[in-house]
């Protein structure tokens, strides 16, 4: 009983991290039907920057804050020099550009900060908090606390101010967006800084538990992703529950069969969600009308 | 009164052809003016010209006294200039309620933080754009559909709510892309008097419609396209006398017979 706490414990751990990389592709395909796989190296920015700026000797929240707004404008200029050049370029291409975009920002990393492994300290020291047999570090609820706010505030944006529906709508249809006056590139821009922010603040949350590197982006966007199909992409709701499952099958996975086939279950599930159920739990039917 | 909408030598060819080629006309404030003409004479790619969507090949819009050839539609939409479409641009998966909303998105947005943030002023404009949008669609005969997703709305119902959208930007000059199609007589006639109401405000309306009762009614002027170039214009009842308007609906030789 205790061990399956501990195992749950675990995967709402990494569950909250992938929620937010999760999140983090919802804005972006909502704006723009793009799928941008440099999400996971907004998520590895988060951690290598806080980590960095840390190094400097700038206090804790200070780094994160600088992280998650440098990451921001990288976001921004990933939007103005890579995508918005594209504009009127299949989705298919966009996505292909975002997968170039992630191999550059991981080169770029590679080159500025190495290619050690890193970390920082954990918000609330490290002593594990004893519940019902199992423990949970208290950085692990900073990480929870964090994806649920984010989606708190997401939900909200989109659907209680002007700007959010503007972004849906954005998304819904351009040029029906742009003549009720909606500034289309702008909102794309605004998407941009929007997921890069979450994901470095995802990042950032999780580095003092999984440590960092410039390479561990792939993994996060690939996760992430699964979590997005499997709640239905587009959908903040979905991207939360398919985020949380996720790391709950990879961790159940882990203790129970073995932790070799961890990574597996995520692909496992992104076949079988492709196979069954392509609109995912939470994700609207599409409806093209010709 | 004054010109709101001037249009001046608009032209642009397609691959060669060309679609619309030195067209002329004014629409001054509280004015309709209606653009009639057959089937591919030009009307719609006229309308995209003045609203941004295609750039003009050769010619001016002037709006309101400013040049606007070639400005993006969301800068035309600010400078007060909106339109509905004949085949429609609704945003399908939204219920009926957002889409009249997002008309709203220029009188009521805020600074960007705000919104983010979800600041209390930030809530306010979101619920007076609701009102608004709610006011809108019982104008239209929506209200009742307003939680329903617009996806699901009947042709006729689509086009009253891409009017009540356009009317949410309250706008200067309105284009309308045949706006009673698919409705029965009865919703046509509602529609003629928003039209007439809205041209009583003050506000100056380009008509493009295939109901020649309709037209006639309602316009001040009328312009006729055909094959691109515009054959007369001048009141209903100058231009359904017109020799050259009949031969181009009847065809050439009804009217050499």
């Amino acid at each position: 009983m205790s061990e399956l706490l501990q195992f749950l414990f675990s995967g709402l751990t990494v569950g909250a991290v992938y929620a937010l990389v999760a999140l983090g592709f919802t804005i972006i395909y909502n704006a723009s039907d793009v799928v941008n796989f440099a999400q996971g190296e907004f998520v590895m920015l988060g951690g290598m920057i806080t980590w960095f700026a840390h190094a400097q000797g700038l206090p804790l929240p200070l780094a994160a804050l600088i992280a998650i707004a440098v990451t921001a404008l990288l976001g921004v200029a990933m939007n103005k020099l890579m995508i918005e050049p594209a504009r009127g370029a299949p989705v298919v291409s966009l996505i292909i550009i975002t997968i170039g975009a992630s191999i550059f920002i991981q080169g770029g990393t590679q080159l500025i900060f190495g290619k050690e492994i890193h970390s920082f300290p954990a918000f609330s020291g490290d002593e594990p908090l004893r519940i019902g047999g199992a423990t949970i570090l208290p950085q692990s609820l900073w990480v929870i606390a964090g994806a649920l706010v984010v989606y708190v505030a997401l939900w909200l944006f989109f659907t209680r101010t002007l700007l959010g529906r503007a972004v849906l709508a954005t998304a819904n249809n351009r040029l029906a967006a742009q003549l009720v006056g909606i500034n289309t590139s702008f909102v794309m821009t605004l998407s941009f800084a929007l997921s890069a922010a979450i994901g470095a603040l995802g990042g950032m949350l999780a580095a003092p538990i999984t440590l960092t590197a410039y390479n561990v982006g792939i993994g996060f966007a690939l996760k992430g992703f699964a979590g997005a199909m499997l709640g239905g992409m587009g959908s903040p709701k979905g991207a939360l529950t398919g985020g949380f499952l996720i790391g709950l099958i990879e961790a159940l996975t882990a203790g129970y069969v073995s932790s070799q086939y961890k990574d597996a279950a995520a692909f496992v599930v992104i076949l079988l969600v492709l196979f069954f159920m392509p609109q995912g739990l939470f994700g609207r039917k599409s409806t093209d009308r010709v | 009164m004054s010109d709101l909408l001037s249009v001046e030598g608009l032209g642009i060819a397609f691959g060669g052809i060309k679609a619309v080629n030195d067209v002329s006309f004014r629409v001054r404030a509280g004015e309709i003016v209606s653009v009639i003409g057959p089937n591919g004479a030009g009307k719609t790619t006229l309308f995209n010209m003045i609203s941004g969507v295609y750039l003009p090949g050769s010619g001016r819009v002037v709006l309101n006294g400013e040049d606007v050839t070639g400005m993006a539609p969301h800068l035309l939409a600010r400078r007060g200039l909106s339109r509905t479409f004949q085949n429609l641009q609704i945003f399908q998966s939204m219920t009926v309620l957002e889409n009249a909303v997002t008309g709203y998105h220029l009188q009521e947005r805020g600074p960007v933080l705000a919104d983010l943030l979800g600041l209390p002023s930030s809530r306010r404009r979101a619920r007076t754009a609701d009102a608004g949008a709610r006011r809108l669609l019982a104008r239209v005969g929506l209200d009742r559909a307003a939680e329903r997703e617009a996806g699901n709305l009947s042709y006729g119902s689509l086009k009253r709510l891409e009017i009540a959208r356009a009317l949410a930007l309250n706008p200067k000059v309105l284009l309308l892309d045949e706006p009673a199609a698919g409705c029965n007589a009865v919703e046509t006639e509602e529609i003629d008097h928003l039209i007439a109401e809205v041209a009583a405000a003050g506000v100056a309306i380009l008509l493009v419609e295939h109901d020649m009762k309709m037209v006639m009614r309602i316009s001040n002027h009328i312009v006729v396209l055909d094959h691109g170039e515009k054959i007369a214009e001048g009141n209903p009842a100058a231009v359904s006398q017109n020799p050259a308007v009949i031969a181009a609906y009847l065809g050439a030789e009804n009217a050499d017979g």
